[in-house]
């Protein structure tokens, strides 16, 4: 609940509205004049709101796990809400940059909203580190010296669900995504990856919640499997619809992490056992970082992190690993690349790195909901299906 | 042939599921002349009070009147405290005050259930699917959606045609001024009425919980084609609101079913999808407009 | 904070010392160390011009336009599409050159801003109340779908314009003179809103709100006029989004969404419809608000939704009338 002094301060705040205060800060991990500010703009609310707050919770767990601060420096995080709106993160980039005097940011979830914020940050020699969006532009023709994707390319989310579908040895495809960017990306990633037949191709609504006309077309299509590409909210509703039409007990799915992850897992529930999906990482790695960051993140948040939690939690890491070598300096552009590079930071993914691209280059995990050992459904990490993966873009990069 | 019945089964039952929602829309904005944006959000209560009771309690048979209740009480609240006092007032002042009302109840589900997504199943009985056309099985639960959207309709036309209640409404939506001078209580009859129109509206939330996303912000993505649907049919008719879903849903399924192998008849493979969708997204628009210019009151106008 | 203080008559004389405080804001930012400012400004200024546009149909008018942000979207997609095909150094439809030039693109903008407005208005019209704002938002849904889907222009991801427009004798990869611009440019639109309203056109437009029929027993056809109205409505709408996309050098189509001609909307019946500063009041307080409450508490919303209702139901005629009211903090007025 919202507390009546926030209440009060913000009424008093507009009542006086101050065009030249300086607003009050979102959140500060140590509240120290003297640490490193880092601004993280993120969505955090609407129908996205979880994914923003998942990369900020992580984020500040891995500050909290090393007593504010990160890679020894004292750091302070400022986060906003951009409320999905380009223009709202643009305005929060400006105040960051010019008021804040941060060179630092991060947190932005999608990619509209980061390309409205971006140019601003690289322009005024800021730092950017993705921890979700990283569309092709920015991996190839337009990369930056300073703009780093600790998450992945968009493409090879899609990139690895088609060379999955080809090692599980689907022969005909049936494929939908909506008629936008990122959906037409995650057609042709796949695409570029399987080499089957392709028995359909259908592009939904982004503002659609109803899918009865394409599971009739799944039906007639009789295809052997289906990968689908449908983020968040309109993920949970294409589930629900594919298992009631009863076609989840003939045709198998393909999934890329951003349709299936621990959050819409919990709402579709038992109907999603059996489906396939591929991710750079799950909460049931078995290694020393990965088993540390869910545990934390579960004892304080009391949910399962998602993706997004641990390429938050990484983001972090990345940044921590920099400011170690640079001893805190985020002043000289050269030394914090030069430092950022190596990405010598345990990642709970396991290997790491980064390309020439500044994108990463990293491993591809196929994984199936199974029912856990409490008898919930759980996503089961069932072995690799890309090593070392880069992605299609960085060939066009000149750096 | 079977998949043209499918495809137009669909369509129904995407109709009936507007119609739940436009049905109250419209009996609000057709009395009472109020613009309500905070429609959707009603819809989001239902869903949402559903959804945490069948969670907590693991019973469908309470989540139903816990969904209704909470839809009811929210807008009954509203209409006492804020659209009460601008019934008077132009529709501008109507649009400014329930915009607020989305701000505050999306805010407000944040804060009471978190930004995930809720988990909601869909009742023991209605799992399986049914035959009804040979060799095609279609999910109980949309069969279900019809039913309750049909009996919703018949209901509420029994209600307007035959009961004094309904009778006020019909007056209310045609001679507002003249109910008034009779003596009638209105401020009852429009509380009732925007109580009802929440039901329903709530009715809907949660009939839509276990097929769709249970989320913040699930009201106003739906809310537009309700808009669309309640002008298409005629504002403050339910017979129109009923023609103008099923139209709707009709004109939807089918354009986002057919629409990309009769162009790709014409052109290229992808280029033909993306266009077909994006045809296929202004369709329902396209449709709206073209009612309106030929017929600018609607399919069915109640105050003909 | 400068014109948020601005009153009504005897309005006329507190306006140049409003005007002149608004023009050292630049300056302030900087020296108070909140540069930001000037950004945000700017962004203040650029929906006073979209909202004031709106209110001409919506206020002056009666004509309540729920697709607005269509024209707002039009004006910065011919921006973008112009730096685009300067970029790609390839003509339009292989004949219209790409340019930065700024001139050229605002009035760009505003042609294609106006001819749009010209054809959605001319079907528009002949509806009205409320079928008339659902066939608004019916053509801006329409063109929402249409850039979503237009791939070579980034579709749903919109388009970026790393070069800022060139104007002779301006700097304006300068924040402070982007700001002085989009200030003069909504001076001189409010300037022309005044003329136009105050003229025989505008009397007639105002007929044509409270009585159409009292209009047509005059021997008056509303028609034209509101046409008229209109489409210069849909060319300050663009004029406001070219200057966004040159501001934010940024366009997509979240600017045609119909959320965004609903905050314009907003906008003007916050601060009051109908009247001249209203809508520029509403930009400032709209803006403003989700800039400083988003600062207070990622709740933001929940603090500004009350915050509307209360507007609505306890200052009738939005913030104007509220400086108005005698004994409110900024009284004075008939």
């Amino acid at each position: 609940m919202i507390e009546r002094r926030t209440l009060l301060r913000a009424a008093g705040a507009t009542a006086m509205a101050p065009l030249l205060a300086r607003p009050a800060l979102a959140q500060s991990a140590t509240g120290q004049g003297a640490a490193l500010k880092i601004g993280m703009i993120t969505t955090l609310s609407g129908p996205g709101g979880y994914l923003g707050q998942d990369i900020r919770d992580a984020f500040a767990l891995a500050m909290e796990m090393e007593d504010g601060r990160l890679g020894g420096t004292p750091v302070r995080l400022l986060v906003e809400d951009d409320a999905l709106k380009p223009g709202q993160g643009k305005q929060i980039a400006e105040r960051f940059l010019k008021n804040e005097k941060i060179r630092l940011m991060t947190g932005v979830v999608f990619s509209n909203v980061l390309g409205a914020v971006a140019p601003d940050v690289l322009d005024s020699d800021g730092i950017y580190v993705s921890p979700n969006a990283s569309p092709s532009t920015f991996a190839g023709r337009e990369c930056h010296r300073n703009f780093w994707s600790v998450a992945w390319q968009n493409d090879s989310l899609h990139e690895s669900a088609g060379q999955a579908a080809m090692n599980l040895g689907f022969k005909r495809m049936f494929i939908l995504a909506p008629n936008y960017q990122a959906g037409k990306d995650a057609i042709t990633g796949f695409k570029r990856f399987y080499k089957g037949q392709i028995a359909g191709e259908v592009y939904t609504r982004l503002d659609q919640t109803d899918y009865a006309a394409e599971m009739a077309q799944i039906r007639a299509a009789q295809p052997d499997a289906v990968y689908q590409f449908h983020p968040g909210g309109l993920g949970i509703a294409f589930l629900k619809q594919y298992v009631q039409a009863g076609l989840s007990a003939t045709t198998p799915m393909v999934l890329a992490s951003p349709s299936m992850d621990s959050t819409t897992l919990a709402a579709v529930g038992e109907a999603a056992l059996g489906i396939n999906v591929t991710a750079q990482w799950n909460s049931d790695f078995d290694n020393p970082a990965s088993r540390r960051f869910v545990e934390a993140f579960t004892a304080k948040y009391n949910r399962t992190p998602t993706y997004y939690a641990q390429q938050g939690y990484d983001t972090a890491l990345a940044i921590g690993a920099a400011l170690k070598g640079t001893g805190g300096s985020v002043e000289d552009l050269a030394a914090f690349r030069k430092a950022m590079q190596p990405a010598s930071f345990e990642s709970p993914r396991g290997r790491f790195a980064f390309g020439a691209n500044q994108h990463p280059v990293q491993d591809w995990f196929l994984l199936k909901v199974e029912r856990g050992a409490d008898g919930k459904p759980a996503l089961v990490t069932k072995g690799k299906v890309l090593e070392n993966h880069t992605d299609a873009y960085a060939g066009q990069c000149r750096m | 042939m079977v998949l043209l019945l499918e495809q137009l089964l669909n369509g129904l039952q995407l109709g009936v599921m507007l119609f739940l929602l436009a049905a109250g829309l419209t009996l609000v904005f057709g009395i009472m002349g109020v613009i309500n944006l905070a429609h959707g959000s009603l819809y989001m209560v239902g869903a949402f009070a559903a959804a945490w009771v069948a969670a907590q309690t693991g019973s469908a048979l309470l989540a139903v009147p816990a969904g209704l209740a909470a839809a009811a009480l929210a807008g009954m609240a509203v209409e006492l405290l804020v659209l009460r006092r601008l019934y008077a007032r132009d529709h501008l002042d109507q649009v400014l005050a329930t915009f607020g009302l989305i701000l505050f109840f999306n805010q407000g589900a944040i804060l009471l259930f978190g930004r995930q997504p809720l988990f909601v199943d869909i009742p023991e009985g209605l799992r399986g699917a049914v035959e009804i056309i040979p060799g095609v099985p279609y999910p109980a639960y949309r069969l279900a959606i019809l039913a309750v959207g049909l009996l919703v309709a018949a209901g509420l036309y029994g209600l307007i045609r035959h009961t004094r209640t309904g009778m006020l409404v019909r007056a209310g939506a045609t001679h507002r001024e003249m109910v008034r001078a009779l003596g009638v209580d209105v401020r009852k009859l429009y509380t009732l009425v925007f109580g009802l129109g929440a039901l329903l509206a709530g009715l809907a939330g949660l009939m839509a919980g276990p097929i769709f996303s249970v989320q913040v912000g699930m009201g106003e993505q739906i809310l537009i084609m309700t808009f669309v649907v309640v002008v298409i049919g005629g504002i403050g008719s339910v017979r129109g609101a009923l023609a103008g879903a099923l139209l709707v849903g009709l004109v939807d399924t089918l354009l986002r079913a057919y629409l990309p192998a009769l162009l790709r008849g014409a052109m290229q493979g992808p280029d033909a999808d993306a266009l077909a969708a994006g045809l296929a997204s202004m369709g329902v628009y396209l449709l709206m407009a073209l009612v309106l210019l030929l017929r600018p009151r609607g399919l069915f106008p109640a105050h003909a | 904070m400068f014109r948020r203080a601005r009153r009504p008559s005897p309005g006329w004389l507190v306006l140049p010392p409003l005007l002149a405080l608004a023009i050292a804001l630049p300056w302030a930012a900087e020296a108070l160390g909140t540069p930001a400012s000037t950004g945000l400004a700017t962004r203040m200024a650029i929906y006073a011009i979209a909202a004031s546009a709106l209110n001409l149909v919506l206020g002056y008018g009666g004509m309540v336009s729920f697709g607005h942000a269509a024209f707002f979207g039009l004006g910065g997609y011919t921006v973008g599409i112009l730096y685009a095909h300067w970029s790609w150094q390839e003509p339009l439809w292989g004949f219209i050159p790409g340019t930065t030039s700024l001139p050229v693109t605002l009035l760009a903008a505003m042609a294609v801003g106006g001819a749009g407005a010209a054809l959605i208005g001319a079907l528009s019209l002949r509806t009205r109340g409320v079928q008339f704002i659902m066939i608004t938002l019916a053509f801006a849904q329409m063109l929402f779908f249409l850039f979503v889907s237009l791939k070579a222009y980034g579709g749903d991801d919109g388009l970026s314009v790393r070069r800022q427009g060139e104007f002779p004798g301006l700097n304006l990869r300068d924040a402070a003179q982007l700001y002085w611009l989009c200030l003069s440019l909504l001076v001189a639109w409010l300037l022309l809103l005044w003329r136009v309203t105050r003229s025989r056109f505008g009397q007639v437009l105002s007929g044509a709100r409270q009585s159409e029929r009292r209009l047509q027993a005059l021997g008056i056809a509303p028609y034209p006029y509101k046409l008229a109205a209109f489409i210069l409505s849909g060319m300050g709408a663009a004029l406001a989004g070219a200057l966004m996309a040159n501001y934010a050098r940024f366009v997509s189509p979240d600017m045609l969404a119909w959320t965004k001609s609903g905050e314009l909307m907003i906008m003007v019946i916050l601060g009051g419809v109908g009247t001249l500063m209203g809508p520029v009041l509403g930009a400032i307080a709209l803006v403003g608000l989700e800039y400083w409450l988003a600062a207070l508490t990622e709740h933001w919303q929940f603090v500004l939704g009350p915050l509307l209702i209360a507007v609505v139901l306890f200052a009738r005629g939005g913030l104007m009338a509220l400086l108005r009211r005698p004994g409110a903090p900024g009284r004075a007025q008939a």
